[in-house]
């Protein structure tokens, strides 16, 4: 066989939610769905950073398989067949929805991010209209102590976008977390105030990828600050130097 | 080292062990030393030297004998006498009463069941040999099964003798281990690991710790047979730092091991190398889900990743890693020695060999046993565990920690292997045993291990981080007689989300002790919920709480 032969992925057909698709043995269920237009909520994945499969929300059946899997995370197999949008799934996703909102603050009306919250626009799209579980209500700060940003923790989800980011993109790893269970902090250093970092650049990068409005520019009044969408351009450069 | 001088140190040792005299065997496995055993090898030292017996008697440390509610433990070697509760004053008598008959005040009764129903198979040696010495390791044909492994078979031979066992991975979810080995050999990677998981988290287990305590070259050795087995030349032993004996007692090995080239370059002059490092944990209990425990030892933040890829294909630093329970290793030296059918031919069809279980809680015998697969629950908590103490009546028994459950009176009878306990929604777990009797409320129980799970969530995962509290929250709503219907039915609901959507085992496991207790102990839930009592009288729900509700 050629050797160069075998590093070219080859073509596989799955099905999802019974339709016959095609894919390359080496994407993931998540993207094989969204180029066949198959919508599969997620919050802490992001396209061109790492997939961790944290949020759970993009869970689906695979028949055969003993759990559900994360699409962000999971490849494709020959002959797979998969469903998105059962029952059980969708009893899931609203639940795990509910158990972010009720776990912080999230006051959507006094927001910055309001009406440009993907935790917001999540709950629309996926019907949640109450939330049953009790509001935990954790007394969070606030760090208001760099120049131009600030981190407000009772908005944070912990998708780790701004770690992953930072880490990964701007190649600084300046965000990390401390604690855990719900004691989980994103953290800038060895938690200090984010305004004495030593390690940040500035890059603003951590900002443009929070889903909900965790980051934010200073100076940006209830529901002012919007995002940019810079990941996709900088990766597909990325990869055409290679 | 040569197959000569391994020998030659066992002939050594086996012939001063001949000479006569007494020698007096003090535990000191870190149970009988939080009772001053310490103390006490030190008065029976001065008290031979006082009596002139020093040419004769020696007094030597050795590891758990098991009956740690009845420590210091000291036997007598030649004569096979066993006294408990020993202090620093009785150590006179002891050393007077040697040759004649064992002083009756202090004397444990050998015969009990306690004794002869168990059956040992990785604790052989414990309580018999000196932790701190190899020499005495190696006179109780310990490196031999090495040895044997190295000269005369291939890997895949040793493999085959560890699928034929038909020995299942110790540490919990009772994977097989022959066919693990058979993966990681398998797998392609220039470099592979073998990885000693002993981040021993669940709350009343000591297995592990005991078995690193009293007989620390034994979990080397199998690490050795396994990375020859498989194709690596270096090993980690992750132990949680809050076991400090233990960890002093492997670093000595380690050394001890190097220096008779046990360990390092060239081991038995063949071509094999093989070195093992000591990584201490954190104390986080997640650290025990091996994903989380790769991350730890690369020294990242102890987050579990999902799977697959398995780590036996992608684990430390993305290569092949092997990763078994301290247990499991210890297991392996016997296994090469006698062969694998010898280890088949004890236990039931689906359970091979022996279990070491951490006996606890509302037990007359509570300590270190170990029993062959398939044995009854009676048998290990009425007979070796002597019943229940106070004339109380026997309620539950929770095995396999957190993640276990709890099994009521009508199952005792059945037998002990991996499938009966899932079975009845527990789990065999890594061995931990907690016996309750009347005065435990079983909602109280579930609270606890939810309070465990919740703060030993590492976070990552929403089900597990949020549900874990949430869980937790209407459990503390239950036992203070505040909860309603509405809120059990959410309890279950939110067991349900948790099993399936989180990402380890840790979220995946955690409801049951909710769900198993729900399943046999209903009525004390509806106890607390429509009457606002506490059947056992262990939640206090006051006065002032009934006029709110």
């Amino acid at each position: 066989m050629n050797p160069s032969a075998q590093k070219v992925p080859s073509v596989k057909t799955l099905q999802i939610n019974g339709k016959d698709v095609s894919a390359r043995e080496d994407q993931t269920l998540l993207d094989v769905a969204r180029e066949n237009g198959v919508f599969i909520p997620t919050l802490c994945n992001l396209d061109g950073l790492t997939p961790i499969g944290a949020c759970r929300l993009c869970l689906v059946e695979v028949k055969g398989a003993r759990r559900l899997l994360p699409a962000c995370i999971t490849q494709i197999q020959d002959n797979m067949e998969v469903f998105t949008e059962t029952e059980t799934l969708v009893k899931y996703r609203k639940m795990i929805l509910e158990l972010l909102f009720a776990e912080r603050n999230h006051v959507c009306s006094v927001c910055v991010s309001n009406g440009h919250c993907e935790l917001q626009a999540m709950a629309q799209k996926l019907g949640l209209d109450h939330i049953r579980y009790p509001y935990l209500y954790p007394k969070l700060a606030v760090d208001a102590s760099h120049d131009r940003f600030a981190v407000d923790h009772n908005r944070c989800i912990l998708c780790q976008r701004c770690v992953r980011v930072c880490d990964e993109i701007e190649g600084a790893h300046t965000w990390d977390v401390q604690g855990r269970g719900t004691a989980s902090l994103v953290i800038t250093d060895l938690n200090q105030p984010w305004g004495t970092s030593e390690s940040c650049t500035s890059c603003g990068k951590c900002v443009q990828v929070c889903p909900t409005g965790t980051l934010f520019e200073k100076g940006r009044a209830s529901g002012e600050m919007t995002k940019r969408e810079f990941l996709p351009y900088l990766t597909l450069m990325r990869e055409e130097r290679v | 080292m040569t197959p000569e001088e391994l020998q030659k140190i066992a002939d050594t040792e086996l012939e001063a062990k001949q000479k006569g005299g007494h020698t007096l065997c003090v535990c000191m496995a870190a149970g009988c030393v939080s009772t001053q055993s310490d103390k006490v090898k030190e008065s029976l030292q001065q008290a031979i030297e006082k009596h002139g017996l020093k040419e004769t008697c020696k007094v030597k440390g050795v590891g758990c004998m098991g009956l740690c509610m009845a420590g210091p433990l000291v036997a007598v070697e030649q004569t096979g006498a066993l006294y408990q509760m020993v202090t620093p004053q009785d150590a006179d008598e002891i050393v007077k009463n040697l040759g004649k008959p064992p002083v009756k005040r202090l004397e444990c009764d050998t015969t009990q069941p306690f004794f002869t129903r168990q059956k040992k198979i990785v604790l052989e040696n414990s309580g018999i040999v000196d932790a701190e010495r190899i020499e005495e390791y190696i006179a109780a044909k310990g490196y031999e099964a090495l040895l044997e492994a190295l000269t005369s078979m291939n890997p895949a031979e040793v493999t085959e003798q560890v699928s034929k066992s038909g020995l299942r991975g110790r540490g919990g979810a009772g994977f097989p281990t022959g066919l693990k080995w058979g993966t990681v050999a398998k797998a392609r990677g220039e470099r592979k690991f073998v990885i000693c998981n002993g981040d021993e988290g669940d709350p009343g287990a000591f297995m592990d710790r005991s078995v690193l305590e009293s007989d620390p070259h034994r979990v080397l050795e199998g690490m050795a047979i396994a990375g020859y087995a498989v194709g690596a030349s270096q090993g980690y032993i992750y132990v949680r730092a809050e076991y400090p004996l233990a960890v002093k007692r492997l670093k000595d090995a380690i050394k001890q091991a190097e220096r008779h080239g046990l360990l390092g370059h060239n081991i038995f002059g063949t071509t094999f190398s093989f070195n093992i490092e000591v990584r201490l944990g954190a104390g986080a209990f997640v650290c025990g889900e091996e994903t989380a425990l790769i991350a730890s030892v690369e020294g990242k933040r102890g987050q579990p990743r999902p799977r697959p890829p398995f780590p036996a294909e992608r684990g430390l630093w993305d290569c092949p890693t092997l990763i078994n329970n301290v247990e499991t290793f210890a297991n392996i030296p016997p296994i090469i020695r006698n062969g694998g059918e010898w280890f088949a031919g004890i236990g039931t069809e689906k359970g091979k060999g022996t279990k070491v279980f951490a006996l606890a809680g509302a037990v007359k015998n509570t300590g270190l046993i170990e029993v062959p697969m398939g044995i009854s629950l009676r048998e290990i908590i009425f007979e070796i565990g002597g019943g229940i103490p106070d004339g109380k009546k026997f309620k539950a028994v929770q095995t396999g920690g957190p993640s276990g459950g709890c099994i009521p009176e009508q199952f005792l009878e059945m037998a002990v292997d991996y499938d009966s306990l899932a079975k009845v929604g527990s789990i065999m777990g890594s061995g931990g045993m907690i016996v309750m009797d009347e005065t435990s409320c079983m909602v109280d129980v579930a609270k606890f291990f939810m309070e465990f799970c919740m703060t030993e969530s590492c976070g990552k995962c929403v089900p597990c981080r949020v549900g874990t509290k949430q869980m937790h929250e209407l459990l503390t709503k239950i036992t203070g007689g505040t909860a309603t219907a509405g809120d059990l039915a959410m309890l279950e609901e939110l067991c349900d989300v948790v099993k399936n959507t989180s990402l380890c085992g840790l979220g995946m496991t955690a409801p049951n002790p909710v769900v198993s207790t729900l399943r046999y102990f209903r009525d004390e839930y509806m106890a607390h919920i429509n009457d606002r009592r506490c059947p056992a009288g262990v939640c206090k729900i006051g006065k002032e709480q009934l006029a709110t509700v």
